[in-house]
This record gives C-alpha cells, sequence and structure tokens, in this order.
C-alpha cells in the first residue's frame, strides 16, 4: 500500500509538525495543480488530475488524527477493526453513554459548546496516548484499542454538529 | 556558438504574447466581464460605458433576441418572453424553484431541468444563460480586438453538481473555452486578497440577487484555501424584493395580478429597496392595467421587520461554515462583503453585530468578483510567470454519495473536501444470483436520499451470479477542479470488470450541447464549420507549444524512441494545422496526447521529487 508520509517527505510518525506537512502540501500542489495546466494537453491534465487527487486524500488523511493513525497501524500491518470490532472496555462504554445522555438534553448552543469543550479535552489526552504507544512504545495492536476510542469520540463530535443544527 | 535566429519578414513571432482571457460574473441580476490588461484587472464595459449587463433576456420573436438593458425595458410590457433571474432556474426541476407561483412564465418540466415557453419556442436555462455570456463574449472581443482563447465563469460556492454542469454548458453553448468554474466567494477573496495583500483567516460574505454564499479562507502568501463554505442557493436580494411586493399587496389591497402587473409591483419593490439603502422612506406608485392605483409609503423601520427572517435565515449558514472550519467568530480577522445586496444597511449591521467587527467594503461589490475571475483567468491562460501566480484550494459544498438499501445516503465524499477529490467504496450484492445493481448518486446532507438532491442513476449490469454478499462492486467517484463530479463502478471478484461512466442527468449531455450549437448556427453553417476549424487549429497550436516546452525542460525524462516518437506526433499534427477540414486535427490533437501520456506522468513524479528536495535544501 501507498505510504502518505513518503510523499510528503515526512517520517511516519503520528506526533507529526502539522506545519511541515502543511508547506510540503502546498508544494507538491504548486506543481500539480490543474490550474497549472489548464491550457496544457489532455495526457497532462489527466495526470495533473490523479496526482492531486492523491495528494488531497494523502493530506487529508494526515492531517485527521483517527485517520493518521489508522494509516500508521495499516503501514505496520495492524487492522483497526472499526467496523468489526466494536467491543470496548466497559468504563468507556459508561462514559461514553453518559456524553451522549448529555447531549440529548443539552437544549441550547451554550450546553453544547459546553459538551465539545470536554469532549476535545478528553480527544486530546487520548491522542496523547495514542501518540505514546504509536511513537514510543511501538505497540501498534495496544494502539489499535486507542484509535478506535478516538473514533467514538468523533462519532459524538458529529452528533453535536447536528445538534447544533436542530437549534438553529 | 549557437548561430541568432533571424525571423522572416512579416512573420516574427510575437515576443510571448499574452493569451486573452476573461472572467466572467453571470449573476442572478446582472452580469459582467473583465479581463487583465497591463498587470491590472478592469472590467469591460458596453459601448455606452456601462459595466453591467442586467440578466435579462427577451426573446422578441423567432429571430430576435434582446439581452441586458434593452430586454430590462420591456419586461414589464412583455413579461411571458422577458426571462429575469434565470440563473434560479439553472439545473432545477419546476417543483425546485423558489417563488414560482410569482413568475410570470410558461413553465415546462422536463425530465431534469424545467424549461420556459416563450415566442420563440421552449428555451432552457441554460440555453437563456448562454445568450447572456454571448453578448459577453461578443463585447470582451471587440473591446480586446481578438478571439478570446479561456474564461472563467463564477458560480455560487453553495451551487451543487446541477447547477454547475448547467453553467459550464451555457459557457460552450456561447462558444466559450470554459478555463474552470470558479466559486464567488473564492474569486472575490483573489480580488480583495490581492489588492490588501491579506493574510489570516477572512469569511467572504456574498448575498447576490438569487443566492447566498458563505466561504471562509485562508490567506497566506500565494495560497487561497478554502476552509469551508456553506449557503443558501434559493436566497438573495430577490427575497427582499418578494417580501416588499407581498407587502404593497397586502397594504394596497390588490386583486390578484396579472402577469404585466406582477413584474411592474416587482420592479417598484425592487427600486424602493435600492431607495431605502439612502433614505429613511420609499414612495411606492404604479398605475395597473386593472384601473387601479397603487401608492404607499415604505419607511426603513418597517422594510427591516419585514425582512428581518431573511437576514437571520444568512446567519444559518455563517454559523454552519464556523462550525465545519472549526473556529469562533472572533478567530475570523475580517469580512469581506459581496453581492449588491449587502448594501443593505441591515445586512451590514447584523454582520457586524455577529462577528463584532465593521465588515471590509472597500471594494466595489458589484465588481468584485468579475475582478477576481479575470485575475484567475490570467493565471490559468498561463500569463503570469511562477513565483507570481498562486495556487488556490477549494473544496465542494455539500456532500456527495450513493443510496443504499432502505433509502438511505452512504457518503462516499463528505462536504468540505478539497477539491479535485476521489474516493472509492465497495459495495456487495443483496440476492443471491443477481446479475445487476442500480447506483443512484445523490447530493446533500441529510439521511434520506429523498432529501438529498438526485443527480444521475446508472444500471451497472453483468455481475456473474454469485450468493448474496460475494460480489465486490467498486464505485469510484472523482470531482474535478471545476467541482464537478463523474462517477464509475466496476465488478472485481471474478475478475470479470464492467465499468460505466455517468454524467448527472440534470446536465445536458454532449449530443444535446452539439445540437444546440447547430440549432444556434443553422443559419450560418459556413460560420460553424469555420468555429470548429478555429478552435481545433488554436488547441492544436496550443498543445504544440506545450509539448515543445515539456521537451525543452525535461527531456532528459525520455528515452531517445520515446523522445521521436513525441516529436514525429508534433510534426504530423504541425503539418495539418493548415487543412481546411477540423477532423484530420482532431485526430492528430488526439495521437500527440496519447504520445505524451507516459511523458506527462513522468514530469509530474519529477516535479513533485523537485518540490521536496527544494524544501530540504530550503530547511537545512
Amino acid at each position: 500500500m501507498q505510504n502518505h508520509f513518503d510523499l510528503f517527505g515526512l517520517a511516519p510518525a503520528f506526533s507529526i509538525e502539522g506545519e511541515a506537512l502543511e508547506r510540503s502540501y502546498r508544494e507538491i500542489q504548486s506543481k500539480v495543480h490543474p490550474d497549472r495546466f489548464a491550457h496544457a494537453g489532455d495526457a497532462e491534465r489527466r495526470a495533473s488530475l490523479q496526482w492531486t487527487t492523491r495528494v488531497n486524500e494523502a493530506y487529508r488523511t494526515l492531517k485527521d488524527p483517527v485517520q493518521r493513525a489508522r494509516h500508521i497501524l495499516e503501514l505496520h500491518g495492524v487492522d483497526v477493526a472499526f467496523e468489526t470490532n466494536t467491543a470496548m472496555p466497559p468504563e468507556f462504554l459508561m462514559q461514553q453513554m453518559e456524553l451522549r445522555e448529555t447531549l440529548e438534553e443539552a437544549k441550547d448552543a451554550a450546553a453544547l459548546d459546553e459538551l465539545r469543550a470536554d469532549l476535545k479535552q478528553e480527544s486530546d489526552s487520548l491522542q496523547k496516548a495514542i501518540a505514546e504507544a504509536i511513537d514510543v512504545k511501538k505497540d501498534y495492536r495496544g494502539a489499535a484499542g486507542l484509535v478506535r476510542k478516538l473514533q467514538f469520540l468523533d462519532r459524538l463530535d458529529e452528533e453535536i454538529d447536528s445538534a447544533y443544527e436542530e437549534i438553529e | 556558438m549557437a548561430l541568432m535566429q533571424i525571423a522572416e519578414p512579416g512573420m516574427s513571432p510575437e515576443p510571448h504574447q499574452a493569451r486573452l482571457a476573461v472572467g466572467i460574473d453571470l449573476g442572478t441580476t446582472n452580469s459582467l466581464v473583465a479581463t487583465v490588461r497591463s498587470g491590472m484587472p478592469a472590467v469591460l464595459p458596453d459601448a455606452h460605458g456601462r459595466a453591467l449587463l442586467p440578466s435579462i433576456v427577451r426573446y422578441v420573436d423567432s429571430q430576435r433576441i434582446e439581452v441586458g438593458y434593452a430586454a430590462q425595458a420591456r419586461q414589464s410590457d412583455d413579461p411571458k418572453n422577458t426571462v429575469v433571474s434565470v440563473k434560479r432556474f439553472m439545473g432545477r426541476g419546476v417543483k425546485d424553484a423558489a417563488h414560482i407561483e410569482n413568475a410570470p412564465y410558461d413553465f415546462v418540466d422536463g425530465p431534469g431541468m424545467l424549461q420556459i415557453r416563450t415566442v420563440a419556442g421552449v428555451k432552457s436555462p441554460v440555453e437563456v444563460s448562454s445568450e447572456i455570456l454571448r453578448v459577453l463574449r461578443e463585447r470582451a472581443e471587440l473591446s480586446l480586438q481578438g478571439n478570446i482563447s479561456g474564461a472563467v465563469i463564477t458560480v455560487p460556492a453553495y451551487f451543487d453538481d446541477a447547477q454547475r454542469q448547467a453553467t459550464k454548458d451555457a459557457g460552450r453553448l456561447a462558444g466559450l473555452n470554459v478555463l474552470r468554474l470558479l466559486n464567488e466567494p473564492t474569486a472575490a477573496a483573489i480580488a480583495y486578497g490581492l489588492e490588501n495583500a491579506s493574510e489570516g483567516t477572512y469569511a467572504v460574505y456574498d448575498l447576490g440577487g438569487g443566492t447566498f454564499d458563505l466561504s471562509i479562507l485562508k490567506l497566506s502568501k500565494g495560497v487561497f484555501e478554502v476552509v469551508a463554505t456553506s449557503g443558501d442557493s434559493m436566497l438573495g436580494g430577490d427575497d427582499f424584493d418578494q417580501r416588499v411586493f407581498c407587502w404593497v399587496v397586502e397594504k394596497a389591497k390588490l386583486a390578484p395580478l396579472s402577469a404585466q402587473d406582477m413584474r411592474l409591483l416587482l420592479v417598484k419593490a425592487r427600486e424602493a429597496k435600492e431607495y431605502l439603502t439612502f433614505h429613511g422612506e420609499a414612495r411606492i406608485t404604479a398605475k395597473l392595467s386593472s384601473g387601479e392605483f397603487v401608492d404607499v409609503v415604505l419607511d426603513t423601520e418597517t422594510f427591516c421587520s419585514i425582512t428581518q427572517t431573511l437576514v437571520q435565515k444568512t446567519l444559518v449558514p455563517v454559523r454552519k461554515a464556523l462550525r465545519d472550519a472549526g473556529l469562533r467568530a472572533d478567530e475570523v480577522k475580517g469580512v469581506v462583503m459581496v453581492g449588491g445586496a449587502t448594501r443593505m444597511p441591515q445586512i451590514q449591521r447584523a454582520v457586524g453585530e455577529f462577528f463584532r467587527r465593521d465588515p471590509l467594503n472597500n471594494l466595489d461589490p458589484d465588481k468584485v468578483v468579475a475582478l477576481g475571475a479575470a485575475m484567475q483567468a490570467n493565471v490559468l491562460a498561463g500569463n503570469k510567470p511562477q513565483g507570481e501566480d498562486w495556487l488556490l484550494l477549494d473544496v465542494i459544498p455539500l456532500s456527495l454519495g450513493i443510496e443504499t438499501m432502505g433509502g438511505l445516503t452512504e457518503k462516499i465524499i463528505p462536504r468540505n473536501t478539497t477539491i479535485p477529490a476521489g474516493r472509492a467504496q465497495e459495495f456487495t450484492t443483496f440476492k443471491d444470483g443477481q446479475t445487476g445493481m442500480s447506483i443512484h448518486v445523490v447530493q446533500g446532507e441529510r439521511e434520506l436520499v429523498s432529501d438529498c438532491r438526485s443527480l444521475a442513476r446508472f444500471e451497472l449490469k453483468g455481475i456473474p451470479p454469485m450468493v448474496a454478499g460475494a460480489a465486490r462492486i467498486r464505485v469510484a467517484f472523482q470531482v474535478d477542479a471545476d467541482g464537478l463530479l463523474s462517477v464509475s463502478a466496476k465488478e472485481s471478484t471474478s475478475g470479470v470488470e464492467a465499468s460505466v461512466s455517468v454524467k448527472p442527468s440534470y446536465g445536458l449531455g454532449d449530443a444535446d450541447i452539439e445540437r444546440m450549437l447547430r440549432d444556434s448556427f443553422e443559419h450560418a453553417r459556413e460560420d460553424m464549420h469555420s468555429r470548429a476549424l478555429a478552435e481545433q487549429r488554436v488547441d492544436g497550436q496550443r498543445l504544440i507549444e506545450a509539448t515543445r516546452a515539456a521537451l525543452a525542460a525535461d527531456a532528459g525524462l525520455l528515452s531517445l524512441e520515446e523522445k521521436i516518437a513525441i516529436e514525429a506526433a508534433i510534426a504530423t499534427l504541425e503539418k495539418r494545422l493548415p487543412a481546411s477540414d477540423h477532423r484530420p486535427i482532431k485526430q492528430a490533437i488526439e495521437a500527440l496526447n496519447r504520445a505524451t501520456d507516459e511523458f506527462a506522468a513522468r514530469r509530474m513524479d519529477a516535479g513533485i521529487k523537485r518540490a521536496l528536495s527544494g524544501r530540504q535544501i530550503g530547511s537545512l
């Protein structure tokens, strides 16, 4: 499989320097973007479209913590198994249920803001743990469980978005 | 020692002649064309010095068409044949268009887009729009004294695939080489950002005649990156006119109106709205065909209260875009106001209060989009040297997906994904022995397919019979730099592959475009032939130049045989350019394109390697 880190000239790690990634992404885009080939022949325009699509997809993957972690684990032959492995520690599930109850009870934007701030804290500490597991301990199997948890939090974040829309 | 080259007298090649490229703002109310001359963007006025072209088309009879001010002057006398705000109908069916009950047209509901019955026959919104674009193309050609090599046409950022496709089709129908569809707020950001050398996060609040867009962009040296976009493609200045119109009808207790009176009062409503920007009250008077007299006074306070819900409605997408961008209102460094409707004081006030800062108004809100489009056209035409140009990273406004079991939407490309974008997903069969699969492509954010816009349906046939769940059908979405989607599907388990590509059903097929082009040149067959020939020659010449430039830069990437093959294809094309038939030229262009496929891919790889090594050396 393609290593997205190679594409941007970065070492594969969960803790990446956002600025270096962005700089590298923009440098590549400035070479391959379709705007550079608007007057070129079909062959070049096709190649440009394929490359830009790939670069955008790779950038999107590396920017997002869940997708980035998943990509690293896949490079090490570990499947995060979002779809099949839904077994979670009971205390984590309890906490998730409580958060969802809070979400259902939230009736205004202020309550949602507060919930989102809590969620962000949770997510930050989880990301620290993932960085430790992947970058320091190289414990990819252990990291998979943490990534599944982070995915749970992301879904809740999406539900908060829909809740904002319903309030409006 | 290299010998100096001397050209034959009268044949001397121009020293890097700039290509004529224009930017077109195809607006709901007004349209404009602009270009970059001696490095400065400027709107091109008509023979009377007027920059705006009212987006109004009147079919006078089966032959004659009036566009712009002439059509505007007659709109109340001939409402059924005078199409205003046609942009509202682009890519829309009768049931999707707002205020259709107040529009004085004879609509014909087609399978995709609605059509309008006029004295010149049934016209689609694409054809009506192409008449506006044609006038702008002619204006530019006259003013610049030459053929336009390409055009950038702007669209609301919130336009869906069907509306974008319809706009691009209108451009082609008007005889334009559409270099790119550019989002209006992004165009405004280019004009604004370069004018003010801005850096940081900005919001563009674009309330046009019929559409509302809100885009959030990160501006940094040479890069315009759209972070999130939101909007309402059925909300604009026209809705404010409608509110005033309804208020007048109620206030003056008018009986049901004829088409003429309806148009007349809508025009008066618009005038009152504009007058209220600078005055405390506006008097609305009219003599109706029924003999009734209208004489009412609308003050600012009443105007604000009857339109307050519209103003509030614009803030919903603003909040949504901020959430999508993960930003708070106070993290936005400035709010650029675009579109004539943002002149209304209540809009300025509401936006100022929301962001807690004064909105930015230092560029003409009517012209800023066309100016930005012209600047982008100039870059796309290759008239700016590398280093002085900029990079534009835009997004799709609405998620793209397909229908799955139970009428649910499975999103394949989420909204705010940077384009070009591609994504594939695997699906499987539901029944044993199932050999076909119907694929329904939709756009929108809702869970239920029925709440999303249907873009296309197609069948994948010839799946080998297997038990349910065994087939692997890979559905691939590709969105190009114009934000336009193409979809293909393929069954891969058994090695049997079936694949199909679709164009969304709201867009016209290539055959339709050709037929319309043929119809429009019916009285000038020669003209059509010479146009096709001229286009192929320009394309051919352009391709030869581009290929030679590529060979000069990167011939090292080719083996000797490959280089010879490409040079042979160039020679063939060059020999055919003077031909009087466009077909052999077209074939030679295709052959040269095929010959350079591999070369183009290698150059792209090499470009990336250079970009990365440059960075590493730079950071050492």
